[in-house]
C-alpha cells in the first residue's frame, strides 16, 4: 500500500505537519470502531484473546464520560476521538535504511542542535536512522540477559512470543481497561511499547532503556509497557528520552503495568518531553507485593495539556513506594501532575516528593491521593509538593487528597509554593552570573532531587531541557 | 590599583513615587584600603551598597558611580587593554558586568539556593566572571563572536560543555580547600547547599569565603559583623584583613558597631546620616561615634544648613 497517497487523503496538515509519512505502510481509518480495532488486531496478527480484550475495551470506553469536572482539571474539549488516527505500522523495508533526519520537522531539528546532542545520538533518539543501530545495542544487552531468562521486548512480540505471562497480566489486574476512560481507549488501540519479564531472583545490574524504541514502533502514540519483576529480583527501567517526541497525533495515551514480587525492586525513571500540540492522558500503576518496592521518578514536559498520575498498589506487609515527579509548563500549558498510593497492608511505608515549575501563563497542578485502608497499620506516608513560579501570570495547584481509614498511622503533608525571588536572583548576579543563568541555576538546584537519581546522560539532559524552556527556544 | 569613585550620588526606590533614599553621596575608596561606613538605621548604607552592586529594586536619579582599573587590574587580560577601557561607569553595566570588573557586595542576609553545592556555585560564578571579563574587554569588532556557540555542547552532553579556559573541577577543588583552610571552615562545606540551613556565622563567613574566591578589587560588605558570636567575629575579621592584605582588595565594610573595627583597623570612617556621607575621618571617627552616638554629628549637618 503507497502510504502517501492515503495519508494526504485522510489527514489534514494540521495533525502531520511533518513528513514521515513515507515510512508508513499501512494505516487504519480514522475514528474509532469496531472495524478499525478488528484490523489492528489482524495486522498484528494477534491472538483472539487480545481482540477480544480490545473490543471489550472500546464497548467501556463508549460508555464512559469524559472527565470534566475535576476542580482545576485542564480542557480535554478538544479531544475528539473521531478524530484520531488510531493506528500507523511504520514500513519495515525503508525503516532501516533510509535517513529520515532530514525529514524532521525544523522545531525538533533545532532542539537536538540545542540540545548539542551528536549525530549518532539524534538519530538514536529520534527513532530513525540510528534505529539500525539501536537494534545492536540492544541485542548485545539482550544476550547478556537472556542467560538468566530476563526477556526485554517489543509489546506486539511478547503477544506472540510470551503470549502465557502477558494474557495474565495484560489490563487485568493492574490496569484494566474499566479503570478510567484513557484506560479504556489505551485497551482498544494500544501498539507497541515494552515487555520486560525479571525472573525470581534476578539483579539486572545496568537500567533497562527503551528510550529508542519508541518512535520505532506503530508511532508509539499508546505503547504499552508491562513489567514483571518476580519475587526477589531488581530492575531499574527508563522509558522515553528527553529529546522532545514528535507527536502524530495530538493524544497521547499510553499505559504503564507494573507487578513488584515479593522482596523485588523495580524503578521506573522517564523524562519526557512531548510536542506542544499534545493531549498527554496516561495511567501507570504498580502492584507492590510484601516487602517490594516501587520508585516513580518522572519528568513531564511539553505537552498542551497532561494528566498523570503513577499510582502504586501497596499489596503486602512492608511493601513500600517512592514517587518523585516534576512538571513543567510554559505559555498555554497545563501539566496536572501527582501520585496515587493506596495502601492496603500494614507497616506500607511511601513518600511522594513533587514539583513544578510554572513560567508565562503555565498551569501546573499537583493532583495526589493517598489512601490508609482499615487495618494497614503501621504504615507511613509523606507527601511533599513545591510548586516555583517565574511570574505572576503563571499558576500552581495543590489538590493533595488524604483518605486515611487506620488510626496508628504516621501521615505528614507539606507543601510549599513561592516564585523565583528576585533577592536570589540578584544574589547570584552580584556573583557574576548573568539573569538567565541565575535563574538556570535555581531551577537545576530545586529539581536536583529529581536529577541526583537518574543516570548522568538523563540528569544531563534533564537540565538542559529545563536551561532551553527557560529562554523559551522550544516550541 | 582600582579605584572605586562615586560622586554625588542620589537614589530612590525604583517605583512611581519612591521614597528618595541617598541624597548626594561623595566617596572614593581604592584597592587595598579599608573604609567602614557607618551610620543610624535607616541613613542609607545598605542601599548605597546594594546600588554599586546595581540592585534593580533602586533607581539612580542622579550622579555617578566609576570604576578605575590599572595595570594590575587588567593584567589577566590578554591583550593590552587601552586607556579608554580603563574606565568604566558602572550605572551603564548589570550586575554580574559589575562582578566581573571587580565589585563584590557581602550581603546581610545572603539568599539561600536549595540544590546547588557550594563547589558547584563558587566554579560556576568563577567561571562566569572569568568569561564576562573576557567579553567586557575584547574589541568591539570581536563582540559578536561568541554569540552563537553558546547554543550547545561541542561535545557529548555526557561530558558536559567543551573547556574552553574554564577552571577545571580538580583545580577548582584545590583552590576552594585552599581559601577554606585559610578561613578555618569545615571541609564539610563545600558539599552543603549555598547557605541552606547555614547558621548567621556560617552565612558571613562563607561571604568572605566567596570574596576570597573570586578576588574582587573593591569589596562592599553590608553588615558583615551582624549577629556573629566573639570566635567568628575573629574569623570573619581575619578573613577580611586577607582579603587585603593576600588580595589588595579594597574593603567598604558597613557597621554599626566599633567591636569589628578594633580587629579590622580602617584607613578611612564615613558617616552617613539621612543619605550623605556627613563626617570623614581616620579610625578615631569610629571610637568616637561608639562613645557619642550620632547625634553630634547630625547637628553639625542642620548647623551648617
Amino acid at each position: 500500500m503507497s502510504s502517501n497517497e492515503d495519508l494526504k487523503d485522510t489527514n489534514t496538515e494540521a495533525r502531520f505537519e511533518f513528513k514521515k509519512e513515507e515510512r508508513s505502510s499501512f494505516q487504519a481509518e480514522k475514528g474509532l470502531t469496531e472495524e478499525t480495532i478488528r484490523v489492528i488486531s489482524e495486522d498484528k496478527g494477534e491472538p483472539e484473546w487480545m481482540l477480544k480484550r480490545r473490543l471489550r475495551a472500546l464497548e467501556q470506553f463508549q460508555e464512559m464520560p469524559m472527565p470534566t469536572d475535576w476542580p482545576g482539571q485542564p480542557d480535554l474539549s478538544e479531544v475528539d476521538v473521531n478524530e484520531i488516527v488510531p493506528y500507523i505500522r511504520p514500513d519495515v523495508e525503508t525503516r532501516e535504511s533510509v535517513d529520515d533526519w532530514t525529514d524532521l520537522p525544523e522545531d525538533i531539528k533545532d532542539t537536538f542542535d540545542k540540545l548539542g546532542i551528536p549525530e549518532a545520538e539524534k538519530n538514536a533518539l529520534s527513532g530513525v536512522g540510528a534505529q539500525y543501530e539501536s537494534e545492536v545495542v540492544y541485542q548485545n544487552m539482550q544476550e547478556r540477559w537472556e542467560e538468566k531468562g530476563v526477556v526485554f521486548c517489543n509489546m506486539d512480540e511478547a503477544v506472540q512470543e510470551h503470549e502465557d505471562l502477558v494474557r495474565e497480566h495484560f489490563m487485568t489486574k493492574c490496569v484494566p481497561p474499566s479503570d478510567n476512560k484513557f484506560a479504556a481507549l489505551h485497551g482498544a488501540i494500544w501498539s507497541g511499547g515494552s515487555f520486560v519479564y525479571v525472573p525470581e531472583d534476578t539483579v539486572v545490574e545496568m537500567p533497562v532503556q527503551a528510550y529508542f524504541r519508541m518512535n520505532s514502533e506503530g508511532m508509539g502514540q499508546f505503547e504499552h509497557t508491562l513489567i514483571i519483576a518476580e519475587e526477589g529480583s531488581e530492575v531499574h527501567y527508563i522509558e522515553g528520552c528527553s529529546a522532545p517526541k514528535y507527536s502524530a497525533f495530538n493524544l497521547h495515551s499510553g499505559g504503564v503495568e507494573v507487578f513488584v514480587g515479593e522482596d523485588a525492586h523495580v524503578q521506573y525513571s522517564t523524562v519526557q518531553n512531548w510536542s506542544k500540540n499534545t493531549y498527554n492522558l496516561n495511567t501507570k500503576r504498580a502492584l507492590v507485593e510484601a516487602d517490594g518496592r516501587m520508585e516513580w521518578i518522572s519528568g513531564s514536559m511539553g505537552s498542551k495539556a497532561t494528566m498523570l498520575y503513577p499510582s502504586t498498589v501497596l499489596k503486602g506487609r512492608g511493601a513500600s513506594d517512592n514517587h518523585i515527579t516534576i512538571a513543567f509548563a510554559g505559555e498555554g500549558q497545563n501539566i496536572d501532575t501527582g501520585a496515587k498510593v493506596y495502601h492496603n497492608a500494614p507497616n506500607t511505608k511511601s513518600t511522594i516528593e513533587s514539583k513544578s515549575i510554572s513560567k508565562d501563563g503555565g498551569r501546573t497542578n499537583y493532583r495526589g491521593l493517598v489512601h490508609i485502608a482499615d487495618g494497614a497499620s503501621n504504615s507511613s506516608t509523606s507527601v511533599e509538593c513545591d510548586a516555583l513560579m517565574f511570574d505572576n501570570e503563571s499558576t500552581s495547584d495543590t489538590m493533595p487528597y488524604m483518605e486515611i481509614n487506620e488510626s496508628t498511622v504516621d501521615v505528614a503533608h507539606e507543601a510549599t509554593v513561592g516564585k523565583i525571588g528576585d533577592e536570589d536572583v540578584f544574589y547570584l548576579q552580584s556573583r557574576g552570573l548573568d539573569d538567565d543563568d541565575a535563574k538556570q541555576m535555581i531551577v537545576s538546584g530545586f529539581i536536583e532531587p529529581i536529577t541526583e537519581e537518574l543516570p548522568i546522560e538523563y540528569a544531563v539532559e534533564l537540565n538542559r531541557l529545563v536551561e532551553l524552556e527557560m529562554e523559551g527556544s522550544l516550541g | 590599583m582600582a579605584t572605586l569613585q562615586i560622586t554625588n550620588l542620589h537614589a530612590k526606590v525604583a517605583e512611581e513615587g519612591g521614597e528618595s533614599i541617598l541624597r548626594g553621596v561623595d566617596l572614593s575608596v581604592e584597592s587595598g584600603e579599608i573604609h567602614a561606613l557607618m551610620g543610624p538605621n535607616g541613613s542609607g548604607k545598605s542601599t548605597m551598597a546594594k546600588v554599586i552592586a546595581g540592585h534593580p529594586a533602586y533607581e539612580v536619579t542622579d550622579g555617578e558611580i566609576t570604576l578605575l582599573l590599572d595595570d594590575a587590574d587588567v593584567a589577566d587580560i590578554d591583550e593590552d587593554v587601552p586607556a579608554e577601557m580603563r574606565e568604566w561607569d558602572l550605572l551603564a553595566l548589570e550586575p554580574n558586568e559589575r562582578a566581573a570588573l571587580g565589585i563584590f557586595l557581602g550581603f546581610q542576609y545572603p539568599a539561600e539556593i536549595e540544590g546547588v553545592t557550594m563547589t558547584n556555585f563558587l566554579r560556576q560564578a568563577l567561571n562566569a566572571k572569568h568569561e564576562e571579563r573576557e567579553e567586557l574587554f575584547e574589541e568591539d569588532d570581536d563582540a559578536d563572536v561568541d554569540e552563537d556557540d553558546e547554543a550547545g555542547y561541542d561535545t557529548s552532553p555526557m561530558e558536559g560543555e567543551a573547556d574552553d579556559g574554564e577552571i577545571g573541577v580538580a583545580e577548582f577543588q584545590q583552590l576552594l580547600k585552599g581559601k577554606m583552610e585559610l578561613l578555618d571552615m569545615d571541609e564539610k562545606f563545600a558539599q552543603r547547599y549555598l547557605n541552606a540551613g547555614f547558621s548567621g556565622g556560617e552565612k558571613k563567613q562563607n561571604e568572605v569565603l566567596q570574596a576570597a574566591i573570586l578576588e574582587p578589587s573593591i569589596a562592599v560588605l553590608d553588615e558583615i559583623d551582624s549577629g556573629l558570636d566573639i570566635d567568628r567575629l575573629q574569623d570573619v575579621s581575619e578573613g577580611i584583613n586577607a582579603l587585603r592584605d593576600e588580595q589588595g582588595t579594597g574593603v567598604l565594610q558597613i557597621t554599626h558597631y566599633q567591636r569589628i573595627l578594633d580587629y579590622v583597623e580602617p584607613d578611612h570612617v564615613h558617616v552617613m546620616i539621612d543619605g550623605e556621607i556627613a563626617q570623614s575621618g581616620g579610625a578615631d571617627l569610629a571610637k568616637k561615634l561608639e562613645d557619642e552616638g550620632y547625634d553630634w554629628v547630625r547637628e553639625q549637618v542642620y548647623e551648617a544648613a
